[in-house]
């Protein structure tokens, strides 16, 4: 009991939080592109090019907005290239996203190099002030949190990714597309259209991921995304396509890295590579039981053909 | 017709030279973004890597690897298995190699090197062995599963060196014995003198050859072919898909795992973190660009290959990450063009044949 | 093939000075360099049921979808109500008062019957969001006013094959079409349920709207239609007022020669089918189908030597099952099988094994099931047969006596083009279909699975490969016919089974059954004896 209530105190709170957040965005991006039939590997390159635009916007203008302005069209500025790939030239959507994420690696330090004149990072940042919201940051536990803009905007956009799936008319014809596109089509939806919105959104919310990255270490470095992308892929398959589930998913992936950190300051040392298989192993699990199967979307990573 | 085929082939060749141009467009407009002529650029890296032995050989180094994982794909690919753990595979390959490599003396070096080979292909087998059996027994799709095993060999084989393989002081394994080492190429071409270009190589070609001759003149690549092509078809016919998905599968996982002995037993003789340098994800574009052949994947690898090489020819000019955005764009490009080549060749093959119009099938499939 | 010697369409009815509710003029649409349609013309009236015939591949389909936006013509000019239109899309042709019901329905599973008949044209509250329970209301009072029986909340895919067809119908209700297009509507209906469908369509026309039916059963044009168009090879050859002309009048025009209605088959002679040998036994079959509810249940069945045993029944009650379990490609739940009196371990047959037993197979779907389409024609007539000493090695394949025996096979099922190295897509579907049957003759079997053995392949196909079984069937070999065309069971089948819910309903020797009989007990799975 002393040992358990050692490990759930406010900085595991803190933390979780901190970890969980680049994979909730990137997994609810995920999601929507998936629910639209477009498989999204490309999600780990799209953070980090949303975390190196947010810096570049921040840098050079020293407001933060700006920065995450820069940060998410960066991030829809790599998902056009994967969108126009898989939907108008119907390549593989898999490979497209590998390329994509080779791609995002090298022009970042392409351009880290041309901005900054530094190989693995890039200038110092200021990030957000906290918001002082009168009866928010009163909350105990939580009140600090809930006083970052960003954290506020994530769980914002978590509801939001929600509703906008499961309650809204893009939301329904979203599914239909994704679901099953030529039935969408005959009934006057346009599916490369929908798409496109959908690898675009994706590619807004993963690129948000990064912005929180590089606020959270007040720069960019090099390869930063450290295999979030994929982390958020796992959650959304753990979370059965469904954008509120993906959520809590990245929030217990983060749970158990914040433990795993928690722990080894106690002098309890798991190695920190089983923490790290942790998600990875959970979704090979999953992947092999029969639930998650009628769980992906039928034309998931099917391109479509008008004639 | 042959010269049907002869020119469906022309017009694949082309669109992947005609993306190669495009790739290299692209880098040129982002170079002289930041103010760099690329033609110097371009000018350097081909007169670094090709028009001196040292970069030539550098490129065969380069190139070994890939040739091997750009194989172990395209086999994948040919039976409908898009393996994309050749990565881990080729990691837990070259942990076995050079454990086999460390662990044993005395032997005599033609054994030993069996012996080591063996334990490449056995590490990138069992790796493959996980996804593969999960993808036959319950049909997990293996691009994700095979994804995951690849963090997993990565986190794994970093558990092993952190807390029990590495030698003291460094981050690598002990060297592996003499015997299991392949001799350089430079012990007998005077001119590769310094690179560590091996014979590994033609183990490479060979095993280029044993894949073509298993594909296109056995029972088995026939079955294979069919089995990519139409896994309902050869259940009905009588093909046993599942024996076949699972034994390609971990072919495939083997030929990643001997990826390795490029680096474990004819370079630094040790395994390291990172020592793969990502050959099991180019070996995707590798075996993309060369059209899942052999000969294509030769060709494909010498040119990711000797972009890679070229990263330092080019270092002191432009950030050498252009190289790498170079062969992004080469794949983001050749497969943007294939929808193109079909449609252009069936504009050309598009005579009625024997004088009878055919029509789609009316419900368009 | 055939070739028409005149081009010159046969048009009786229309007159200049008639105007229509459609009008389609010189329509051509190209895939891939050939034509699907090509200079083909419609003309519809309004108010009148108006039926579209023509052979598979004929271009009915292509005809409509680019009328209803789906495909964009390569050439011609569409004219709705007098005044020229052009979709790109079906929103455009939605918005003009056109639906359609596809042949496969297009339903997304995942949604509900509401979210399914308002997808596309949702009601909106506060801008963005759906109203649910509005759509539900609305839904509801539409299935009530059509009398169409359906839960507005049930999911899309639990629903049956009928209760699709009648959402696919809801779905273009709501969307207030004047003109509905149908493509196939009967296919997978019995008798009975076609008649309640036809009532349906009658009352519609009735009220007004245009109907276009696309089919190929010539029965069913004559029964419902005003007026009927046919196509040949992309092109319209005739246009006639249905009161003007009869079933072998149009089977002409769809054929471009006198088409042959009979097949030539001996009977077999009387009470001498009971002293033959069976050759499929097949006794308390159980088997569940994907879903998981039991779609074999208790199933009975023999198959004697030399007979063609027709199955009837609509889609979905066991027939795919049962195909799978008798070529081994499926594992059943309880249930015995006998092969020439061999039983056999249900649990270990593989194709493999049941292919070596001497069962040969025509799959339903020639395209997923029956060839590797890209492969060659060569290599597509010793699928299955490829391990075999004469055309292989362990480590080799011998090409040579492949392309041999390619050549032989190509000459005597007289598949075209006789070039047996193009790809196995590039044939016509009726080819494609010789290719497989030649294969699974070649083999000599003992047992013939031929299921949908003529669909989607024209009518001289159609007629060889009539010809091929009833040959097999005459030199000794057990046929297992199964068949969505009830006519084809009828003519080809020395006993017809109806298959109802997983179980044999009644079986029927040759001759014995009406069309109306066996609808009945296909719908129903009980004989109502009128007489008895």
């Amino acid at each position: 009991m002393d040992a358990l209530s050692q490990i759930f105190t406010l900085s595991l709170l803190t933390q979780t939080v901190r970890i969980s957040v680049p994979y909730a965005l990137a997994a609810l991006g995920a999601t929507i592109s998936e629910l639209g039939g477009v498989v999204n590997i490309g999600i780990e390159g799209i953070i980090l090019t949303g975390a190196f635009c947010s810096v570049l916007g921040n840098y050079y203008s020293g407001n933060p907005w700006v920065g995450i302005a820069a940060g998410v069209a960066g991030g829809v500025a790599v998902a056009l290239i994967h969108a126009v790939v898989s939907i108008k030239f119907r390549a593989n959507q898999i490979i497209s996203g590998l390329a994509i994420n080779i791609l995002a690696v090298g022009a970042t330090k392409f351009f880290l190099k041309f901005f900054f004149h530094s190989s693995s990072n890039s200038g110092r940042i200021s990030a957000f002030s906290k918001w002082d919201i009168p009866l928010i940051s009163k909350i105990p536990l939580f009140g600090d949190l809930l006083s970052n803009p960003l954290i506020l905007l994530a769980i914002f956009l978590v509801a939001a990714a929600y509703v906008f799936v499961y309650k809204t008319v893009f939301g329904l014809r979203l599914r239909a597309v994704g679901e099953n596109p030529e039935c969408a089509d005959t009934l006057g939806i346009n599916v490369f259209l929908t798409r496109y919105a959908a690898v675009l959104i994706s590619g807004a919310l993963a690129a948000l991921g990064g912005v929180w990255l590089a606020y959270d270490q007040h720069q960019f470095t090099d390869g930063m995304s450290g295999g979030r992308g994929y982390i958020a892929l796992t959650a959304m398959i753990f979370g059965k396509w469904n954008p509120l589930l993906a959520a809590l998913a990245a929030l217990f992936f983060g749970f158990a890295e914040a433990a795993q950190i928690q722990l080894q300051t106690m002098g309890l040392d798991i190695p920190v590579q089983f923490i790290q298989m942790i998600p990875y192993l959970l979704t090979i699990i999953v992947l092999a039981g029969t639930f998650s199967k009628a769980a992906s979307p039928s034309a998931d990573g099917v391109p479509y053909e008008k004639e | 017709m042959a010269d049907k085929h002869f020119r469906f082939f022309l017009i694949q060749i082309g669109a992947v030279l005609l993306s190669i141009l495009a790739a290299f467009a692209v880098g040129a407009a982002l170079m002289l973004l930041i103010k760099v002529n690329p033609l110097e650029v371009y000018w350097k890296l081909f007169e670094g890597v090709l028009l001196n032995p040292y970069g030539i050989a550098q490129t065969i180094f380069k190139a070994t690897p890939l040739i091997m994982t750009g194989l172990a794909i395209a086999l994948g690919f040919k039976a409908g298995i898009f393996n994309i753990g050749a990565e881990g595979q080729m990691i837990v390959g070259g942990f076995f190699c050079a454990y086999a490599g460390f662990s044993l003396h005395g032997l005599p070096p033609a054994l030993h090197i069996v012996i080591c080979a063996a334990a490449a292909f056995a590490g990138g087998l069992a790796w493959a062995a996980i996804p593969a059996v999960l993808r036959v027994k319950t049909g997990a799709h293996e691009v994700i599963t095979t994804i995951m095993m690849n963090f997993i060999a990565l986190a794994l084989t970093n558990y092993f060196i952190t807390y029990y393989f590495h030698l003291p002081e460094t981050v690598h394994t002990q060297l592996i014995a003499p015997a299991a080492g392949l001799a350089r190429m430079d012990s007998f071409v005077h001119a590769f003198r310094g690179s560590p270009a091996n014979m590994a190589f033609f183990i490479a070609l060979a095993l280029s050859a044993c894949v073509w001759w298993a594909l296109w003149k056995t029972p088995y690549g026939y079955e294979t072919r069919a089995v990519g092509l139409s896994p309902f078809a050869a259940e009905t016919a009588g093909i046993n898909i599942k024996k076949n998905l699972l034994f390609t599968f971990l072919l495939s996982g083997g030929l990643s795992g001997l990826a390795a002995m490029n680096f474990i037993m004819g370079y630094k003789h040790y395994f390291e973190e990172g020592f793969s340098q990502g050959s099991g994800f180019m070996g995707i574009a590798v075996a993309l660009v060369g059209q899942n052949h052999p000969i294509g994947i030769i060709l494909a690898a010498f040119l990711f290959g000797a972009l890679s090489h070229g990263t330092l020819v080019i270092n002191a000019l432009v950030p050498k990450d252009i190289i790498q955005i170079l062969q992004a764009l080469v794949i983001i490009f050749v497969i943007s063009s294939n929808l193109a080549v079909r449609k252009f060749y069936s504009a050309v093959d598009s005579t009625p044949k024997a004088g009878q119009a055919k029509v789609k099938d009316q419900d368009g499939k | 093939m055939t070739s028409l010697t005149s081009d010159e369409p046969l048009i009786i009815h229309m007159s200049d000075k008639e105007t229509f509710e459609i009008e389609l003029r010189g329509m051509s649409k190209k895939f891939g360099g050939l034509y699907a349609n090509r200079d083909a013309t419609l003309s519809v009236k309004k108010g009148e049921i108006h039926a579209l015939v023509g052979e598979n591949g004929a271009g009915k389909t292509t005809l409509m979808k680019l009328l209803y936006g789906m495909y964009r013509p390569d050439g011609g000019e569409m004219l709705l109500r007098s005044k020229q239109v052009r979709f790109d899309s079906p929103a455009g042709a939605i918005a003009a008062r056109i639906g359609m019901v596809h042949q496969h329905f297009m339903l997304v599973k995942t949604l509900t019957v509401a979210e399914n008949v308002v997808l596309g044209q949702e009601i909106v509250k506060a801008g963005i969001f759906l109203d649910s329970s509005l759509a539900e209301a609305e839904t509801a009072l539409l299935i009530k006013k059509f009398n169409l029986a359906l839960d507005p909340k049930a999911l899309a895919a639990n629903l049956s094959v009928g209760e699709q067809q009648r959402l696919e119908i809801l779905k273009i209700l709501y969307r207030k079409a004047d003109i509905l297009i149908l493509d196939e509507p009967t296919a997978v209906l019995t008798p009975q349920e076609t008649a309640g469908l036809f009532a349906i369509l009658k009352s519609l026309r009735d009220e007004g709207k245009t109907i276009v039916l696309i089919t190929h059963k010539l029965k069913e044009v004559i029964s419902i239609s005003d007026s009927v168009t046919v196509m040949r090879q992309g092109r319209t050859v005739g246009s006639v007022k249905t009161a003007g002309t009869s079933e072998s009048q149009l089977a002409q025009l769809m054929v471009g020669r006198p088409v042959v209605f009979e097949v030539g088959k001996k009977p077999l002679p009387a009470g001498e089918l009971e002293t033959r040998p069976a050759v499929l036994e097949i006794s308390g079959l159980k088997a569940r189908s994907t879903k998981g509810h039991y779609a074999l249940d208790g199933f009975e069945l023999v198959v004697k030597k030399g007979e063609i045993f027709g199955i009837a029944g609509v889609e979905g009650n066991g027939q795919s099952e049962l195909i799978e379990i008798i070529t081994g490609l499926k594992k059943p739940q309880a249930g015995t099988m006998k092969l020439n009196g061999e039983l056999l371990g249900l649990a270990n047959a593989s194709p493999r094994l049941l292919f070596d037993k001497g069962v040969a197979h025509i799959p339903e779907d020639r395209h997923k099931r029956g060839l590797v389409l890209d492969y060659s024609v060569a290599d597509n007539l010793v699928l299955g047969r490829h391990r075999e000493k004469t055309f292989s090695r362990p480590a080799l394949i011998n090409f040579d006596a492949i392309n041999d025996f390619a050549g032989k096979m190509t000459t005597a099922f007289n598949i075209q083009p006789q070039r047996f190295e193009l790809p196995a897509r590039s044939l016509s579907g009726g080819n494609q279909q010789k290719v497989v049957v030649a294969r699974e003759f070649s083999r000599q079997p003992k047992l013939l699975i031929a299921s949908q053995p003529t669909r989607g392949v024209d009518v001289g196909a159609i007629e060889f490969i009539h010809k091929k079984i009833i040959e097999a069937r005459d030199a000794g070999c057990a046929v297992l016919l199964l068949s969505a065309e009830l006519s084809e069971i009828m003519s080809l089948s020395d006993r017809i089974g109806v298959i109802y819910r997983g179980r044999v309903a009644g079986i029927f020797s040759s001759g014995e059954a009406t069309e109306e009989q066996l609808g009945l007990l296909m719908m129903s799975g009980a004989e109502k004896r009128l007489k008895a």
